[in-house]
């Protein structure tokens, strides 16, 4: 055994180590223990690799290395303990421009290491050269797309920018520009490598990554965050091609295969294709925004109602949204919850597979204010019992819930999968405003006879219920 | 303003326009109320409990001298003549079949609101009297046919032996129909209904009943929100299945009325004598001429064949507390819509529709009929045959598949065979990881995604790797995006990893 072939031997593990780390997060049951298996992997890895590394590096290397370690340690510990479940999809967002950054830095240096430097470098020889620069080029390019795409969903994600889509004309063309730019910029440069060839393609990756989620609105997002998650996966993945590791790319298709399939989820809960969403502008084709057609009058009902509702019911449902996110209500909605349980009421929740801003944002809300999960169920558990449930609560929630999207074929949502509230005997709708959902699509729901809408901000209303209890 | 509750004159009334409850809710809004002496005692509210309420006990005389008139019944001719001028009159008029009342009110100069001239949209369902009243004779048409059917509504099997359960035929499933249907089926009774409006069909289910349509036939959506006469063809044919349902049933309760007009014959003397000894019909519409032949306007008939047909025709009057009480709030809910600024002064807006429609009489001058109101509830035409094109997305025929999965190797082929050695190995590992990452994500539970991508995100940290083996290189510039990468990567990693762990602990189970 050499140092080497342990270090290998040690990726092997940590590889494995990272497949059971997901397998376990495949229940509740077994999550914990999935992610003590990916901290065992990780810890694994990075001592190999530190071991391996010390044996080539100056003293100085090492010190960088630990202090580094040290500080990227604090600031990450810091962020997990101080963020808001309601901020996830924010700190997701910006981990993911991380590895994307790391990723571009990664490949610089493969640049400069080995290409930039041909006259004293003995790592990479003859044919491989070129397999090298292709590698650089690919690596750098996934990684840029990542670390400006996630900065772009940072931003529209905290609310420092819009977060509308934005619209340049042409903007499929300018994608598919970039993409061919890329291919021939890549070409160049496996012929030729050079600083400018390789810095020309960094900026373009870079525009490229700001454009395509810049083009992408803020309902969109799941699909955005879990998309990014899977670049960031590839991205890593042409690492360890560039490198010659075999751990970073277990674990780079890891993660690209697992975002790439949460993507794909997203989208089938969303009913649409993952081409029409990654390359942006769903919804503003065919945007009902105009549509003046007369829905009737919506009813009103105050908290002290909702309540005599609620006492008189037994078995109710919750279908939070984004709206719940926004309000911070989660607390007040699990103590309602609570307090309707003990009274013996049947109280479940049915979440959309897009509710909120990130895949299971909803779960880990409820999960944060201590609602139990085994009655958290997802829509396609709920759908067939609401039926025969007495009040459903809509809090935040609208396209989600909007009839139209099974009844109206003419709707820009027709046919997405919708929680099917209206069948219920009674329907509360929690709102601020008869505007409408992210599709900017008006909701029939809310004209409906068992429907009654309770305006104000959700977590207000929900303690006005809490009191009136 | 003042609001007068006069007592009721009419023969067997026992509602009252205002309960104590109701008094209330005026006196909220803003009114002096004055209820005659006497006016609830039929509905069992005394006038100490009107007094309780906050209203003002006295004459006849004081009553009807009131700025507003709240009243059950349209007032008769000397009671028309009692009102002070300028003065709101609110009651039922029924003023589409009593045309000479609506010529007798305007000869007065005040305004004249009909409780049963309420369009059927959304918003005026709250002043809806003639859906609170049919509720209420819905659920008493069963309860009279029950105290006269000489046996139990629900099957049983008892000591004594097995009692089989009533059949209950309800024809019409408007208001009073579906009050009629709840009310049999929780008695136990085996409930259908029929109605020409197949839309209904959910509706009936819901309260526990069964549906029978009229066999194949164009469909009848209404367009106003009430039943309309048919065509010849389709009366043959509900004929044919009225004769087919009702020798099977034990009691029919028939409902069927259209506004304006005398109420339709459904049920036929042959029918009636097909029924068997003890049956008993409800005829709700007997005011109106009745559905069934041979019922008689507030008398119960018994036929040579010993069924019983039952023409009450004061239904919702034989629950007099909740009759009084319902039509006590539709008039409050009326009176709130009248005072926008719950100031007590009444304000009549006649371009509100819901206003315009009741309005029988304004100022001395006759404002009948109103200009027509289209429903919004009509259902949206022939939404199911859309909602077949709106999934085109069936699965894709196999042969795309194969040929996918084709090009993909070719591809993969290709790219590998072209390749030096050491990326073949690499090429192994990664098509493999890539397919077991696809199978691993496929099972993870949904309310697990958010720990789900954190710890993926932890895991994608691993890129430090690859910063680790790059630092310590004696390019200063190579060591600097190093560190960075390393800085950021391990932010990375222990950020995801501990709020992978924060986060899990939070799901707990009940």
């Amino acid at each position: 055994m050499t140092a080497t072939t342990a270090a290998f031997a040690a990726y092997i593990v940590a590889g494995l180590l990272f497949i059971l780390s997901l397998a376990g997060l495949s229940r509740h049951e077994s999550a914990k223990a999935g992610n003590t298996f990916g901290m065992a992997g990780m810890a694994i890895a990075l001592v190999a690799t530190i071991g391996l590394a010390s044996r080539s590096v100056s003293a100085l290397g090492i010190g960088l290395l630990a202090v580094a370690v040290v500080i990227g340690a604090a600031i990450g510990l810091w962020r997990a303990r101080q963020v808001e479940m309601t901020g996830m999809p924010e700190l997701i967002a910006i981990l993911h421009s991380f590895v994307g950054l790391a990723a571009v830095l990664v490949g610089w240096n493969g640049y400069l290491s080995v290409e930039a430097n041909l006259a004293e470098q003995t790592e990479v020889t003859g044919s491989l050269l070129g397999i090298h620069s292709a590698e650089v080029s690919i690596g750098v390019f996934i990684g840029a797309v990542t670390f400006t795409g996630s900065i772009v969903a940072f931003l529209k994600l905290s609310g420092r920018i819009k977060s509308n889509p934005l619209m340049l004309p042409a903007h499929n063309l300018l994608n598919l520009g970039a993409l061919v730019a890329f291919v021939v910029l890549t070409v160049v440069f496996v012929l030729e490598p050079s600083l400018l060839i390789l810095s020309l393609l960094t900026l373009i990756a870079l525009a490229l990554g700001w454009h395509l989620v810049a083009s992408i609105g803020g309902g969109d997002m799941p699909v955005v965050v879990s998309m990014l998650n899977s670049y960031s996966g590839w991205a890593a993945a042409a690492s360890g091609f560039l490198l010659g590791n075999d751990l970073l790319i277990i674990t780079g298709a890891l993660v690209g295969s697992s975002g790439a399939y949460l993507s794909y989820i997203m989208c089938r809960a969303m009913n649409r294709s993952f081409i029409s969403v990654i390359a942006g502008g769903f919804g503003n084709e065919g945007a009902a925004s105009t549509d003046d057609r007369d829905y009737g009058e919506h009813t009103e009902i105050d908290a002290e109602s909702v309540a005599e509702l609620l006492k008189d019911a037994s078995s109710v449902v919750i279908t939070p949204g984004y709206g719940m996110a926004v309000a911070q209500a989660q607390s007040a909605v699990a103590e309602l919850t609570r307090h309707l349980r003990d009274k013996g009421v049947d109280v479940r929740f049915g979440i959309h597979p897009v509710a909120g801003r990130l895949p299971g944002h909803m779960n880990v809300l409820l999960a944060e204010a201590k609602v139990p999960y085994d009655i958290v169920l997802e829509m396609d558990e709920i759908n067939d019992d609401l039926a025969d449930t007495d009040v459903v609560l809509v809090i935040g929630a609208n396209d989600t819930v909007n009839p139209a999207a099974t009844e109206d074929p003419s709707s820009p949502i027709a046919g997405m999968p919708v929680l099917k509230v209206w069948e219920a005997e009674r329907v509360v709708v929690f709102k601020r405003s008869m505007n409408t959902g992210y599709a900017g699509v008006q909701n029939p729901l809310f004209f409906r006879e068992n429907s009654r809408m309770l305006f104000g901000d959700a977590r207000e209303r929900v303690e006005d219920i809490l009191r009136a209890l | 303003m003042h609001i007068g509750v006069p007592r009721e004159n009419k023969a067997r009334e026992t509602r009252v326009a205002a309960t104590p409850e109701t008094v209330t809710k005026l006196v909220g809004l803003g009114y002096d109320v004055v209820v005659e002496t006497g006016a609830g005692a039929a509905s069992s509210f005394p006038d100490e409990a009107y007094a309780g309420a906050g209203a003002a006990v006295g004459t006849a005389a004081e009553a009807w001298e009131a700025d507003v008139v709240l009243r059950v019944n349209a007032p008769a001719a000397d009671e028309i003549g009692r009102l002070r001028d300028g003065a709101v009159l609110i009651s039922l008029l029924s003023p589409a079949l009593n045309p000479d009342l609506v010529d007798a009110l305007a000869q007065r100069p005040i305004t004249a609101l009909a409780m049963d001239a309420v369009p059927r949209i959304s918003r005026a369902q709250s002043l809806d009297v003639l859906s609170s009243m049919a509720n209420i004779a819905g659920y008493r048409a069963v309860i009279e046919a029950a105290h006269v059917f000489g046996r139990f509504f629900t099957g049983q099997v008892t000591a004594a032996g097995k009692v089989p359960p009533a059949k209950v035929l309800v024809v019409g499933a408007g208001v009073a129909g579906l009050a009629a249907i709840g009310a049999a089926s929780s008695l136990g009774a085996i409930v259908r209904a029929t109605d020409v409006r197949p839309e209904v069909a959910e509706q009936v289910r819901s309260l526990g009943g069964e549906y029978v349509a009229v066999p194949a036939g164009e469909q009848e959506v209404s367009s106003d929100g009430y039943a309309r006469e048919m065509g010849e063809d389709f009366n043959r044919r509900a004929a044919e299945m009225y004769a087919e349902q009702v020798p099977d049933a034990d009691i029919v309760i028939t409902t069927a009325l259209i506004p304006g007009r005398l109420a339709p014959l459904l049920i036929t003397e042959e029918m009636v004598a097909s029924m068997k000894s003890g049956s008993v019909i409800v005829d709700m519409a007997a005011a109106q001429g009745g559905n069934v032949a041979g019922s008689v306007a507030d008398e119960i008939v018994v036929t040579p064949d010993g069924v019983s047909i039952i023409g009450y025709t004061d239904l919702p009057g034989r629950l007099p507390a909740q009759a009084s009480q319902l039509y006590g709030t539709n008039l409050v809910n009326l009176m709130k819509l009248l005072t926008p600024e719950k100031d007590g002064r009444l304000v009549l807006d006649l371009d509100d529709v819901v206003q315009r429609s009741m309005t029988v009489v304004h100022e001395g001058r006759k404002t009948w009929p109103p200009p027509p109101v289209q429903v919004s509830a009509a259902p949206v035409q022939a939404p199911t045959v859309a909602v077949e094109n709106v999934r085109p997305k069936a699965p894709p025929p196999p042969s795309r598949k194969f040929m996918v999965v084709g090009v993909a190797a070719a591809l993969l082929f290709a790219i590998t065979a072209f390749s030096p050695n050491e990326l073949i190995q690499h090429f192994t590992v990664f098509a493999l990881a890539v397919v077991v990452g696809y199978y691993v994500i496929g099972h993870v539970h949904h309310a697990l995604h958010t720990p789900l991508m954190s710890v993926t995100n932890a895991i994608s940290g691993i890129i430090v790797v690859g910063a680790l083996l790059q630092i310590g290189h004696d390019d200063p510039v190579v060591t600097t995006l190093a560190f960075i990468a390393i800085l950021l990567a391990s932010i990375n990693v222990f950020g995801g990893f501990a709020v992978t762990r924060r986060m899990l602990g939070m799901f707990t189970r009940g």
